[in-house]
């Protein structure tokens, strides 16, 4: 149950994507998520699902894997789908009963947005699959650097970072152990109201805070054993080095932008109403 | 009131990189009322076995069944298991939360569906049986020592009088006094009370001062199972796979070797002694 949550997690294989400086991919991501903004025609689209079943296949990340990064989001996803399909009113009515109305534009926006935010899920959870947390900090921290100069505290942001994300899936293990333990000790935490429920999580969530509290404590201390003090003059064990596949793919990346700019604007398909 | 295991296998995350075949072909039985050991290196999969055991882990194939009755029939009552099959986890005094020592040993008896009287009365003899003492009753489980909220936590699953209680590491991290309190205890109620205890140790002292028979695990499957004599017997063989027998089971062996005739399949100090004073010449 708790184990399904894949979003945030590292995916281990070996793959070009995998091999990538976190910097390039780091900015790829952005670049990606911008350019599903760019364009409106089907045209775009078509270009971006080409361009992310390539990117898909290269990262060695099984199909399935990511798809069930997307279950957490379903909700989110419905309502965004049902709020554009019937309260867009935009070209032709295409059907309507009592108080509801779909028009043509309404289900092309309903549809086209369910897509897009599919698209942007998924590509940005491909960037977690293939950079580990620490090679993610590492590049987030040195993309952000010149932001030092204006007194942002760049390194203590990166670190925070990673040892949020390092976080995750120990406390989803923590979760799980606690959930069975209390269940083993006859918990119900499936039946009764929003009311009980939310009632029966208090056996898992006050053990939860107590051991996120306690490793917070303890890395801490383990930090300042280490006589940890910060960012300053502190050097790498692997230095972040841009290689000739980092170059070839930033080439890569700006071409799709351009693609999709240039014939997501220029070449107006339709396939019916999209 | 016995557990039959028939040809499990277990394998976590299947089809994903992450997969793994924690158990394989497990086949085992453990009748009513014995006391028995778990051993096993690190990733072996004692703990996953025993989660099995009260259905918190479903079976990938196999079958389990707990009185003759097949667990994983479709209408098997998993919540009676789980209150006849009380599991105390590893680090249990995590798990706690009420804001006092009392409430949260009634918590398992509470959902069990008793009344809030008898609860309490249960709560107050589980404290008693492990010996934690009445003057914390009413305090915070987190301003407990370590070993008292282990005690706390243990005696919440007590409370809720098991038929059969899994122990997973229970003394890891205690001082000597305290792991011998507790074992104790336990071997206590397995007496008076007829409790089958399936006890998962890495302290081979402990497994053979109190088994009456041991589980041996390696990488996922039964390598022995058998009475702790017959099991430390193969020593060398448990320690290519990373356990080892009793300490004294060592010395035992070395005193042959120098020619003194004892009896090497003393597992425990009291029979260890005995041997080497047999042969001494002393009664």
């Amino acid at each position: 149950m708790i184990r399904d949550i894949t979003i945030g997690q590292y995916y281990p294989a070996k793959s070009v994507l995998h091999k990538l400086d976190p910097r390039v991919k780091l900015a790829a991501t952005v670049l990606y998520l911008i350019s599903l903004f760019l364009f409106k025609s089907i045209s775009g689209y078509i270009v971006t699902t080409i361009f992310l079943v390539t990117i898909i296949r290269l990262s060695k990340v099984p199909f399935k894997y990511i798809m069930r990064g997307m279950k957490p989001i379903m909700m989110l996803l419905l309502i965004t789908l049902l709020f554009n399909l019937f309260l867009t009113r935009d070209g032709d009515v295409l059907f309507h009963a009592w108080i509801f109305t779909i028009t043509e534009g309404g289900l092309r926006n309903a549809v086209l947005m369910a897509i897009r935010l599919v698209y942007l899920i998924t590509g940005s959870s491909l960037m977690t699959f293939t950079t580990t947390p620490n090679e993610l900090t590492d590049g987030i921290e040195s993309l952000l650097k010149p932001l030092n100069k204006i007194h942002v505290p760049v390194h203590e942001i990166a670190m925070m970072m990673s040892i949020a994300l390092r976080f995750i899936p120990i406390l989803l293990e923590e979760t799980d152990k606690i959930m069975k333990a209390q269940i083993a000790r006859g918990a119900d935490l499936e039946s009764g109201n929003i009311l009980q429920k939310a009632k029966s999580m208090i056996p898992i969530l006050v053990p939860l805070f107590v051991s996120a509290f306690r490793r917070a404590n303890d890395l801490a201390m383990a930090m300042e054993a280490r006589c940890y003090r910060g960012g300053e003059g502190r050097t790498k064990m692997n230095p972040l080095k841009y290689a000739r596949r980092d170059y070839t793919a930033y080439v890569i990346v700006v071409l799709y932008v351009a693609a999709v700019v240039i014939i997501g604007r220029c070449v107006p398909l339709r396939i019916w109403i999209f | 009131m016995s557990i039959k295991i028939e040809h499990l296998n277990y394998v976590y995350s299947p089809g994903t990189a992450y997969e793994k075949q924690a158990l394989k072909d497990i086949c085992l039985e453990i009748p009513h009322g014995e006391f028995v050991g778990i051993i096993g290196h690190t990733g072996s999969g004692k703990s996953t076995l025993i989660q099995h055991l009260n259905g918190l882990i479903r079976a990938t194939s196999g079958e389990l069944y707990y009185n003759g009755e097949n667990i994983y029939s479709e209408n098997y009552n998993m919540k009676a298991l789980r209150s006849q099959v009380g599991l105390v986890f590893q680090y249990p005094e995590h798990q706690l939360f009420e804001v006092d020592v009392l409430s949260d040993v009634c918590f398992g008896p509470k959902n069990q569906g008793l009344s809030k009287e008898e609860c309490e009365k249960r709560a107050r003899e589980a404290l008693k049986l492990v010996g934690l003492k009445e003057k914390y009753y009413q305090s915070s489980p987190f301003e407990l020592s370590g070993g008292q909220k282990r005690r706390a936590a243990i005696a919440g699953v007590l409370a809720m009088q098991p038929k059969v209680l899994i122990l997973d590491e229970p003394t890891a991290g205690l001082d000597p006094k305290g792991r011998d309190d507790i074992l104790d205890q336990i071997a206590y109620l397995h007496k008076k009370s007829d409790l089958t205890v399936i006890l998962v140790s890495h302290s081979m002292e402990d497994i053979a001062k109190y088994a009456d028979r041991i589980i041996v695990m390696n990488h996922g499957k039964v390598m022995y199972n058998d009475t702790p004599k017959k099991v430390f017997a193969h020593y060398k063989e448990l320690e290519e796979v990373g356990l080892a027998a009793p300490q004294v089971t060592y010395i035992m062996h070395e005193l042959k070797e120098k020619g003194i005739d004892v009896n090497v399949a003393a597992t425990t100090v009291e029979e260890a002694a005995d041997s080497i004073m047999e042969v001494l010449g002393h009664d």
